[in-house]
């Protein structure tokens, strides 16, 4: 066995590993289901889950560690993760292979050859780390001594990442200048970052899980793959999961994936940010590629299997390097060898091949600084939230919400009703891709006695609950709780409000007890003419001209009234047909004297006893299962929206402790 | 961390190994070491974000003022008021030298002071002279409006009057405002308030017009505290008598200066009109703030014991509705 075969194998078995530990993230309690398995190692593998959280909270949640460990091997042994882990590189890597493997020398060497687009994967990474690291400016991050150290070390990191660029390319005697220049730029920057610190909703927005390779197949996988096959969904979700925008998730994906027809790794080699950072720390491994001149014939084989085109046959790039090792297979003079040892390289080429100047990132970096509050502007964070963006119960405050979520879709998976969608537009820009409750897509609205997604993420986005903490009982008693929103009847849709006809599914489903959602008692004339009583036969009434009305209330809800503000006068319906209704009698019956009853002389008429539906909001947690079982299909009479959630007691509807 | 890639071209095997291993142990040690440090096991929860604030109440009344009421007769409100003061004991009596005054005046809607809506500019620059003379050192005129609050200021006249009589006017930022609770409060519980023009006042001086309030019944002196909340204090309209109750309990002011030269007596609390207006020519001035709400309600022809946030304030220890237990100087100008 060589060392591509062990690749391979690595390769195939991370891939299967991830697809299992996706197809298992449901709930239930067989081994085949989430139960303890480690359903989110893969993002907490990924560096830049890590980082990017880090920088815009001053934390490192739970697993997210295993990012680290990544990055120290990164930094030993160069790439390994690209080429022998990540399954979205595993899924590039055979794709390109397939679609070059018949291409001649010449095509092949041609499409594995350096470009110098690969440096566009580093203006997505430092935009990224630049969105995230507004809150490095807080002044209650610096204000205590632990806190301003770390927050310098996030600094220093970043910092870091930048200088291992050099700082121009120009002739050495310009170099004292371009100092200067980099100098400043950094200054402008970090000047930027502290006058727009001032705001503190306004900035910090992790937006990695855009491009970031794990969050991008695992969404891919779980919202457009998997449903569309009706493979590894939860028992009875086959076929009847919804995935809002899965056109915008599907385009990305084969996007991804058919770029590989252009050149092998497109995605890997251009966009993928972890891969620039995991590029940065590890351009400089202790153990590499390293091409032996001497024994080099300059045949260029390598050149046709190099996977990352980090250009074996002349002066390596270790940091593009994903340690594939085709070109210590291929090459016939054994004169590339991965190794520890210094061995004399070829003169260094004129200018580094990959190259972002230190000003340009950043450039980059303080563009993407600035651009969370330009986007804030809108004011989605503020005033101007959008009603309809419900988020999981246990969201975080909306500013500290996307700070955190790398949009990875983890708590839409584990949800066992599929009422959590990925948000298109309606969460602002930023949102993209972020969870909201669409309460008629799925099976049911937020279950009540559901955690599922609070447990699964990755990064307290969605922070932990208990069912005590959503409920508000046991220790949290004094709290209330957790609201996600609020459900108000719309008494123009309502069918008892508006249409006379009894309903009351939503007071029914309403899960939490005592009910939020009561139903007052109201009696209400029945469209119609007139009902002139001929005379009574028993119970029969006979009526002139009368037929039962097509989509009449049921018969336990009618009466025959006279008078509405006369509950005495009310006569229970109890069968009727063509020019007669017969009744049942009415409270006063016993001391009547009147022979024919309420047929004497007046008008009488059909009148419908109803139970409306109201909402107490001081108990309503806008779980939004009213909404789902809602008759009303379209625009649901009674609907939830973001009003009233417990993180943003700004937004409140309750007024006083209850 | 930075590496020797380059060297010199003849360095001993055993110095490059010591050289690679402490800059890559270098590497690692600040990599764990940031990444254990920022590591963080339980997450957030659901209070950690948000400040405790202030607890009140704030109690800015001077022991040494006399348990009076001043209410004085006339047209010109620089001459009563000055006449009021003087007849509890001067200024000096409720502002020390050197002393920070905040007055909490009513600007709540952009309209000009000719309509009676908040607190007169002529008002607003007679209380800041007097606090000058009795040695102040800085008067804040402050509020938290309903309309726009810098055309508040602006419109009422109050922003000129602060300007010319020496005083400075605060414009409420709302990320600025804190919590503030009030023990026991059932409403005031950690509710966001502009905190900043009182935190650092040694005084606090309300000063509020006399007008008629669709939904309170009257806003004067207790129901002008509502300027300080913040969030969605509109909510607190549901319960506006507990809510000015548990104001009045929070905030106690030095000093109460109840203007009701022309009041607003319908179409309250924002009028329009010259017509909702009357001429009542009478000013009320006492520390005791629900006593001088209490004269307050006769100018509207109200009843006090219908007020029933005043027995709520009353009831809380905010003051006393029982005039007869204070000495009430009746003056004219």
């Amino acid at each position: 066995m060589r060392i591509h075969h062990a690749r391979r194998l690595s390769q195939v078995f991370f891939l299967a590993l991830f697809v299992f530990l996706c197809a298992v993230t449901r709930m239930g309690t067989r081994w085949t289901d989430v139960r303890g398995w480690p359903v989110n190692w893969f993002l907490q593998l990924d560096p830049l889950t890590g980082l990017g959280t880090a920088l815009s909270t001053g934390t490192v949640f739970a697993g997210l560690l295993w990012g680290v460990a990544t990055l120290s091997l990164t930094m030993l042994l160069g790439r390994f993760f690209c080429g022998w882990v990540c399954p979205f590189g595993t899924v590039h890597h055979a794709l390109g292979w397939m679609r070059f493997r018949t291409r001649s020398f010449s095509e092949k060497s041609e499409a594995n050859a350096f470009h110098s687009a690969q440096s566009i994967k580093f203006y997505c990474l430092f935009v990224f780390l630049g969105m995230a690291s507004g809150p490095l400016f807080f002044l209650q991050r610096w204000s205590a001594w632990d806190s301003a150290a770390k927050t310098l070390g996030l600094l220093a990191a970043v910092g870091w990442l930048v200088a291992t660029w050099a700082s121009g390319e120009e002739p050495l005697r310009r170099k004292g200048s371009h100092r200067i220049e980099g100098t400043l730029t950094a200054a402008v920057v970090f000047l930027l970052g502290l006058a727009l610190g001032r705001f503190p909703a306004a900035v910090g927005s992790v937006q990695t899980g855009l491009l970031d390779p794990i969050p991008f197949i695992q969404r891919s996988l779980n919202q457009i793959v998997f449903p569309a096959f009706g493979i590894f969904q939860p028992e009875g979700l086959a076929g009847n999961r919804w995935t809002q925008g899965a056109w915008l998730l599907g385009l990305f994906f084969i996007a991804a994936v058919g770029l590989n027809a252009v050149k092998p790794r497109f995605y890997c080699r251009y966009a993928c940010p972890a891969g620039a950072l995991m590029h940065l720390v590890g351009r400089r491994p202790v153990w590499r590629m390293v091409r032996i001149t001497e024994r080099c014939t300059d045949c260029k084989r390598c050149e046709t299997v190099c996977d990352a085109a980090c250009r074996p046959s002349t002066n390596l790039l270790p940091g593009e390097c994903t340690l594939c090792g085709n070109c210590l297979v291929v090459c016939p003079e054994r004169a590339i060898t991965y190794t520890a040892a210094t061995v004399p390289e070829a003169k260094p080429s004129p200018q580094p091949a990959v190259h972002v100047s230190r000003r340009r990132a950043l450039a980059v970096l303080g563009a993407g600084l600035a651009a969370v509050p330009l986007i804030r502007l809108e004011g989605t964070t503020g005033r101007r939230f959008p009603p309809s963006v419900v988020r999981p119960p246990g969201a975080l405050p909306e500013p500290e919400f996307l700070r955190r979520c790398i949009k990875c879709g983890q708590c839409l998976r584990i949800c066992p009703t599929n009422v959590i969608q990925p948000a298109l537009w309606e969460a602002g820009i930023e949102g993209l891709w972020t969870p909201v409750l669409d309460f008629r897509a799925g099976t049911s609205g937020c279950q009540y006695r559901c955690v599922a997604c609070s447990r699964v993420c990755p990064t307290a986005a969605i922070r932990r609950l208990t069912l005590d903490e959503k409920h508000g009982t046991g220790d949290f008693a004094d709290r209330g709780p957790v609201r996600i929103g609020a459900a108000f009847v719309d008494r123009s849709r309502c069918l008892p409000w508006a249409f006379g006809k009894p309903c009351i599914v939503c007071e029914e489903n309403c899960p939490v007890s005592p009910k939020a959602i009561q139903t007052v008692e109201a009696l209400e004339k029945w469209p119609g003419p007139p009902l002139h009583v001929r005379s009574r036969q028993g119970d029969r009434l006979m009526v002139d001209g009368f037929r039962p009305p097509q989509n009449a209330p049921p018969l336990e809800s009618l009466y025959l009234a006279e008078n509405l503000h006369d509950s005495s006068r009310l006569r229970p319906i109890r069968d009727w047909g063509d020019g007669w209704i017969a009744v049942g009698p009415d409270s006063t019956e016993g001391e009547q004297t009147d022979g024919a009853g309420s047929g004497g002389n007046g008008a009488a008429f059909l009148a419908v006893k109803l139970k409306r539906p109201v909402v107490d909001h001081t108990r309503c947690v806008g779980c939004g299962i009213c909404e789902h079982e809602c008759p009303v299909r379209g625009v649901p009479a009674v609907r939830v929206s973001a009003e009233n959630e417990s993180r943003h007691p700004e937004r409140s509807i309750i007024v006083g402790k209850i | 961390m930075e590496k020797q890639e380059s060297g010199p071209s003849i360095v001993s095997s055993r110095r490059r190994f010591l050289t690679h291993g402490f800059c890559y142990g270098l590497g690692l040690a600040a990599l764990w070491g940031l990444g254990l440090s920022l590591s963080d096991w339980v997450g957030p929860s659901a209070q950690s974000a948000r400040p405790k604030g202030s607890t009140g109440p704030f109690d800015w009344s001077v022991s040494s003022a006399p348990k009076a009421v001043a209410v004085v007769t006339g047209t010109d409100r620089a001459a009563c008021c000055a006449a009021a003061i003087a007849a509890l004991g001067g200024m000096k009596t409720f502002i020390a030298p050197g002393d920070r005054v905040f007055l909490k005046v009513n600007a709540a809607f952009a309209s000009p002071p000719s309509l009676g809506a908040t607190t007169h500019p002529q008002l607003v620059e007679t209380v800041v002279r007097l606090c000058r003379e009795a040695g102040a050192a800085e008067i804040l005129v402050s509020d938290n409006p309903i309309s726009d609050p810098a055309s508040c200021f602006r419109l009422t006249g109050i922003a000129e009057a602060a300007r010319r009589s020496g005083a400075r006017v605060g414009v409420p930022e709302t990320r600025r405002f804190e919590p503030v609770t009030l023990p026991g409060g059932r409403y005031l519980h950690e509710w966001p308030s502009w905190t900043e023009p009182f935190r650092r006042a040694d005084k606090v001086i309300n000063l509020a017009p006399v007008k008629h309030h669709h939904r309170a019944g009257a806003s004067m002196i207790c129901k002008n505290w509502y300027g300080l909340l913040g969030g969605p204090r509109n909510l607190f309209h549901q319960h506006v008598h507990d809510v000015i109750g548990e104001l009045a309990a929070l905030f106690r002011p030095t000093l109460a200066i109840l203007d009701g030269i022309t009041a607003m007596v319908t179409n309250g609390p924002t009028g329009g009109s010259l017509a909702d207006l009357k001429d009542t020519r009478t000013l009320v001035v006492s520390p005791d703030p629900v006593a001088a709400d209490a004269l307050g309600a006769h100018v509207l022809n109200m009843d006090p014991e219908k007020l029933p946030y005043l027995s709520r304030a009353e009831k809380a220890g905010a003051g006393t509705l029982n005039l007869g237990s204070l000495t009430v100087h009746r003056l004219s100008v």
